[in-house]
C-alpha cells in the first residue's frame, strides 16, 4: 500500500478499509434510534435522539474520512480513467434509483387522484365501498372533506396554484422556488463551465449564487409549510390530499437538503482549488444530483400544484 | 494457459499482497473473492434460520389442532421465514455468486467499487440483527405474512413493525449499492475482446436482475416509508377514511413484489446456463436468444403486478390486461427451457453433483412454472387464491428452482475456489435427498390447496390431514440434508481432493484458466480473451 505507485494500466483496488463497516453501524444506530424514538413518542413517552444523533455522528464522520481518502488517491494519481468511468456509472444509476423512490410517490398520488378518491365517492368498479361505508362523501381533488372527518380533518385551503394571473403579486411561493430552482440549474451548469475553462474566480462565483439559491428555496419551502400549517390547516393528517403532498415536497426538500450540503463541499473543495478541467468528478456528480432534484421539482409543481 | 502466467506475472512491483489476518479481513475486506465468501455463508446462515422457521410451520402442521405454537407466533414464523429466505438467503446468495464470479468470468480485477462493495454486505447483519431481534420485542415480531399488506401492517401492526421498516430500508440500500457494483462491474470492467454478446450467461443475467434491482428497491423503500408515515405520522395512504386506499398498498408493493421474484430466478437461469453445456459436452444451445428472452421477461415482470390481486377487485380490462400479459411470460420462459433441453440433446452427458442440481432445476422449475399458469387465469385464480396451491407454485419456482441453482453453483464452482473437490458420492446423496424431500413437502399442498385449504393457518380441517403429514415429513427430509450440505461442502473445504484448473472437463470461460483455488488477486491485468473461453 505504501508504496502504491500510479500506474494508469492498473485499476485502483483498495487494499482494505475500516469505512464501510463503521458506516453500516452507524446507519444501524441511527435507524434503530430514530425506530426507538417513534414508538416511544407512540407509546406516550418522550423520546429520546440520543442514540439517533450517535448512529449519525458515526455516519458522517466516517464518510468525510472515506471521501478524503478517496480525493487523496486521485491527487496521488491512483484513479486511472477507467475507474472514474466506474464513478459515472455508479453515480447515474444512483440518481435512477431516485427516480424510482419518487416514482413510487408519484404513483401514490395518481391512483389515489384517479382511483381511490372517484370510488370512494361512488364511481367505478368499486363504488359499493362508498356506498356503504361513507355514502355522503363526494369525490374532488384536492379532498377538503375526506370520507371520515372526524378521524381526518380536511384542510381549510389546499395548496393548489391559483392560476397563473395570481402567481405574481403577491408571489406565489411555489411559483418563486421554481425559478428559483430552475435558475440554480443553469447557475451550477455555469460552475461548471468556469471549470472547464479554469476559471477559479468564476467557478466559486457561481456555485456560490447556486448555494444561495438552493438554501432560499430551502427558505421559502420551510415558510410554505409554516403557511400551510398555521393558516391553510392542511397537515399529515389531512388526509390523502396532505399525505401525498408533505411526501412528495418533503421528500424532495430533503433531496434539495442533501444536493445543497453535497454542493458546500463541493463549494469548500473549489475553495481550495481540487478541480481541473478533466477531473472534478466530485462536482459533476454533485451537479448531476443538483439537476435530478430540479426535475423532480418541475414534475412536483405540475402533478402536485398546477394539475 | 500462458496468459494466466502473465496475469500473475505482473504484480511485483504493485501492492497486491494477500489478505489480512483474522478478523479484520473479514470486517474490511475490499476483495471480492472474500465479500462473496461472506454473502455465501450469511446467506448459508439465513437459509438455516428461515429453514427453522419453516420447519417451526411444518411441526404445527403435521396433524389438525394446535399442538406446538400458538397461532399468533405461528403468524410471526410464517412473515419471518418468507422474509428471511427472500432478503436473506437467497438474494444475498445470488450476490455472494455475483462477487466470486462476475470479476473473473469477465476479465476483472475486482468489482467496480470495491469499498462500496463492503458496505454493501456489512449493511445485512445489521439489517437482519434488527429484523430477527424483532421476534423478542414486546407484542412480537411481525405478523403480518412476507407481503405486509395494509392494514395488517400498520393499522392492526405490532410495535415492532417501526423496526421492521428500518430493516427494509437498510436492505435496500444494501441491494441498490451491490446492484450498482455489479453494473459498473460489467459495462466497464470486462476484458478487451469480452464483447457483451460473448459474456457467459451468468453475468447477462446479473445485469439484468441489476436493472431490476435498480428499478424495484427503491419503490419498496418507498412503500415501507408510507407505512412509516401511516404509523407514526399520522398520513392516511393506506386509509380510506382519510381517502387513501388499502389496495393502492398491495399495488406499490407488487410492483416491487413482482420484479422481486425475476430477481429471484433470473441469475438462476444463469447458472444453469453454465453448468449444462458443461456437463453436457455443447455449447449453450441459442445463446442469442437467452439473451433475449432474459430481456424480455426483466421487462415483462414490470407489467404483470396485479395478477397477485386479482381477488382484490379491480376493473375488467385490468383484470384481462394482466391476465394476459403474464402468460406472455410463458413463451420467453419456454424458449429458455427448449433450449436447455437442446443443449442436452445429443450431448455427452455426464450426471455430476452440480448437473443432478441443475437437470432437477430444469425438470421442476418448468412444474413451478406451469402452476403459475394455472394461476395467471384471473377466474381460476378467484379458486387457488390465498390457498396451498399458491404456496406450492412459488415454493416450486424457489426452492427446486432458485435455491437448486444456488446449491448447484456451490458444487460446480467450489473446487475453483477453496482448490479441492467435493465428495461426489456425498453429493450425491444430498442431491437425492434433496430431491425426494423437496417433493415430498410441496407436491402433496398442490391437492391441498385445489381442495381448497387456504394458506398462512395453524390448523385446518381433518380432510386435509394427510397430505399435511406427507408435507411435514418431506420438510425435516429437505431441512436436514441442508444440514448435510454443509457437512459436505466442510468436508470439501478442508479435507477434499486438490481440484485442476479446468475441473471440469468441459468448463469453459475465463474463470477456468485460473488456478485452482482463484489467486486472492485476479487479472490485475486484463487477460486475452480467447474464441474457446467467450461464448462467439
Amino acid at each position: 500500500m505504501a508504496n502504491a505507485k500510479a500506474d494508469p494500466s492498473i485499476y485502483f483496488v483498495p487494499h482494505n478499509g475500516w469505512y464501510p463497516v463503521v458506516v453500516a453501524l452507524g446507519a444501524m444506530l441511527m435507524v434503530t434510534g430514530f425506530g426507538s424514538y417513534l414508538n416511544d413518542v407512540k407509546g406516550g413517552g418522550d423520546g429520546s435522539w440520543v442514540q439517533f444523533y450517535t448512529g449519525l455522528t458515526i455516519l458522517a464522520v466516517t464518510l468525510f474520512f472515506w471521501f478524503a481518502k478517496v480525493i487523496e488517491e486521485n491527487s496521488q494519481g491512483l484513479a486511472n480513467a477507467q475507474l472514474k468511468r466506474s464513478y459515472v456509472w455508479g453515480m447515474g444509476w444512483f440518481i435512477f434509483s431516485e427516480v424510482m423512490f419518487f416514482a413510487a410517490f408519484f404513483g401514490a398520488l395518481f391512483y389515489a387522484r384517479v382511483f381511490a378518491v372517484s370510488w370512494l365517492g361512488g364511481e367505478g368498479g368499486k363504488a359499493m365501498t362508498g356506498d356503504y361505508l361513507w355514502p355522503d362523501f363526494s369525490a374532488e381533488w384536492p379532498v377538503m372533506q375526506n370520507p371520515d372527518n372526524a378521524l381526518f380533518q380536511g384542510p381549510d385551503q389546499s395548496m393548489a396554484s391559483p392560476g397563473i394571473a395570481n402567481w405574481f403579486a403577491p408571489v406565489y411561493l411555489p411559483f418563486l422556488n421554481t425559478v428559483l430552482l430552475l435558475a440554480s440549474s443553469v447557475t451550477v451548469h455555469f460552475a461548471h463551465t468556469a471549470i472547464k475553462n479554469q476559471d477559479r474566480t468564476k467557478l466559486i462565483t457561481w456555485l456560490g449564487i447556486t448555494l444561495v439559491l438552493g438554501f432560499a428555496f430551502l427558505f421559502f419551502q420551510v415558510e410554505e409549510y409554516i403557511h400551510a400549517y398555521q393558516e391553510l390547516g392542511l397537515t399529515l393528517s389531512s388526509g390523502i390530499y396532505g399525505s401525498t403532498f408533505y411526501i412528495l415536497t418533503g421528500f424532495h426538500g430533503f433531496h434539495v437538503t442533501m444536493g445543497a450540503f453535497i454542493l458546500t463541499i463541493q463549494f469548500f473543495r473549489a475553495l481550495k482549488g481540487h478541480f481541473k478541467p478533466d477531473d472534478c468528478f466530485g462536482f459533476e456528480a454533485a451537479s448531476w444530483y443538483w439537476h435530478f432534484v430540479d426535475v423532480v421539482w418541475v414534475c412536483l409543481f405540475i402533478f402536485v400544484y398546477i394539475l | 494457459m500462458s496468459e494466466v502466467v502473465e496475469t500473475h506475472a505482473g504484480h511485483d512491483d504493485h501492492d497486491h499482497h494477500g489478505p489480512d489476518k483474522g478478523l479484520a479481513r473479514w470486517l474490511f475486506t475490499t476483495n471480492h473473492k472474500d465479500i462473496g465468501t461472506l454473502y455465501l455463508w450469511f446467506s448459508f446462515a439465513m437459509f438455516l434460520i428461515g429453514g427453522m422457521m419453516a420447519l417451526v410451520i411444518r411441526a404445527e402442521l403435521f396433524e389438525p389442532g394446535l399442538q406446538f405454537v400458538a397461532p399468533e407466533f405461528f403468524n410471526q414464523m410464517t412473515t419471518n421465514h418468507g422474509l428471511i429466505m427472500v432478503f436473506g438467503a437467497v438474494m444475498p446468495a445470488f450476490v455472494g455468486l455475483a462477487n466470486w464470479l462476475i470479476p473473473m468470468m469477465v476479465g476483472a480485477p475486482d468489482m467496480a467499487l470495491p469499498r462500496m462493495n463492503n458496505l454493501s454486505f456489512w449493511i445485512l447483519p445489521f439489517a437482519f440483527g434488527i429484523m430477527i431481534s424483532t421476534l423478542f420485542m414486546e407484542g412480537g415480531g411481525p405478523n403480518f405474512g412476507w407481503t405486509f399488506y395494509a392494514p395488517l401492517s400498520t393499522t392492526y401492526a405490532p410495535d415492532s413493525v417501526t423496526y421492521f421498516i428500518f430493516a427494509v430500508h437498510l436492505m435496500g440500500a444494501s441491494s441498490i449499492m451491490g446492484s450498482i457494483n455489479v453494473i459498473a462491474t460489467i459495462l466497464n470492467m470486462r476484458a478487451p475482446g469480452m464483447t457483451l454478446m460473448k459474456m457467459p450467461l451468468f453475468v447477462w443475467t446479473w445485469l439484468i436482475t441489476a436493472y431490476l434491482l435498480l428499478a424495484v428497491m427503491p419503490v419498496l423503500a418507498g412503500v415501507v416509508t408510507m407505512m412509516l408515515f401511516d404509523i407514526h405520522f399520522g398520513t392516511s395512504f393506506f386509509n380510506a377514511a382519510g381517502g387513501g386506499d388499502p389496495v393502492m398498498f398491495q399495488h406499490i408493493f407488487w410492483f416491487f413484489g413482482h420484479p422481486e421474484v425475476y430477481i429471484m430466478i433470473l441469475p438462476a437461469f444463469g447458472v444453469v446456463s453454465q453448468i449444462i453445456p458443461t456437463f453436457a459436452r455443447k455449447p449453450l444451445f441459442g445463446y442469442d436468444s437467452m439473451v433475449y428472452a432474459v430481456a424480455s421477461i426483466a421487462f415483462l415482470s414490470f407489467i404483470v403486478w396485479a395478477h397477485h390481486m386479482f381477488t382484490v377487485g379491480m376493473p375488467l380490462a385490468g383484470q384481462l390486461f394482466f391476465m394476459y400479459a403474464t402468460m406472455l411470460i410463458a413463451v420467453p420462459t419456454g424458449v429458455k427451457v427448449f433450449n436447455w433441453i437442446s443443449t442436452m440433446w445429443r450431448g455427452s452427458m455426464t450426471f455430476e453433483t452440480p448437473m443432478l442440481f441443475a437437470i432437477a432445476f430444469v425438470i421442476l422449475f418448468t412444474i413451478g412454472g406451469f402452476s403459475g399458469l394455472m394461476l395467471a387465469i384471473t377466474p381460476a385464480d378467484y379458486q387457488y387464491h390465498d390457498t396451498y396451491f399458491v404456496v406450492a407454485h412459488f415454493h416450486y419456482v424457489l426452492v427446486p428452482g432458485a435455491i437448486f441453482s444456488i446449491i448447484a453453483a456451490v458444487y460446480y464452482w467450489l473446487p475453483k475456489w477453496c482448490g479441492r473437490m467435493y465428495d461426489e458420492t456425498l453429493g450425491k446423496i444430498h442431491f437425492w435427498l434433496s430431491f425426494i424431500g423437496v417433493n415430498v413437502t410441496f407436491f402433496p399442498q398442490h391437492f391441498s390447496g385445489l381442495a381448497g385449504m387456504p394458506r398462512r393457518i395453524p390448523d385446518y380441517a381433518l380432510q386435509f390431514a394427510d397430505f399435511n403429514m406427507l408435507s411435514s415429513i418431506g420438510a425435516f427430509i429437505f431441512g436436514f440434508s441442508q444440514v448435510f450440505f454443509m457437512f459436505v461442502v466442510i468436508h470439501a473445504i478442508t479435507r477434499g481432493k486438490k481440484a485442476t484448473d479446468r475441473v471440469w472437463d468441459g468448463a469453459h470461460g475465463l474463470e477456468w484458466t485460473l488456478p485452482s483455488p482463484a489467486p486472492y488477486h485476479s487479472f490485475t491485468h486484463p487477460p486475452k480473451v480467447s474464441d474457446a473461453e467467450a461464448h462467439s
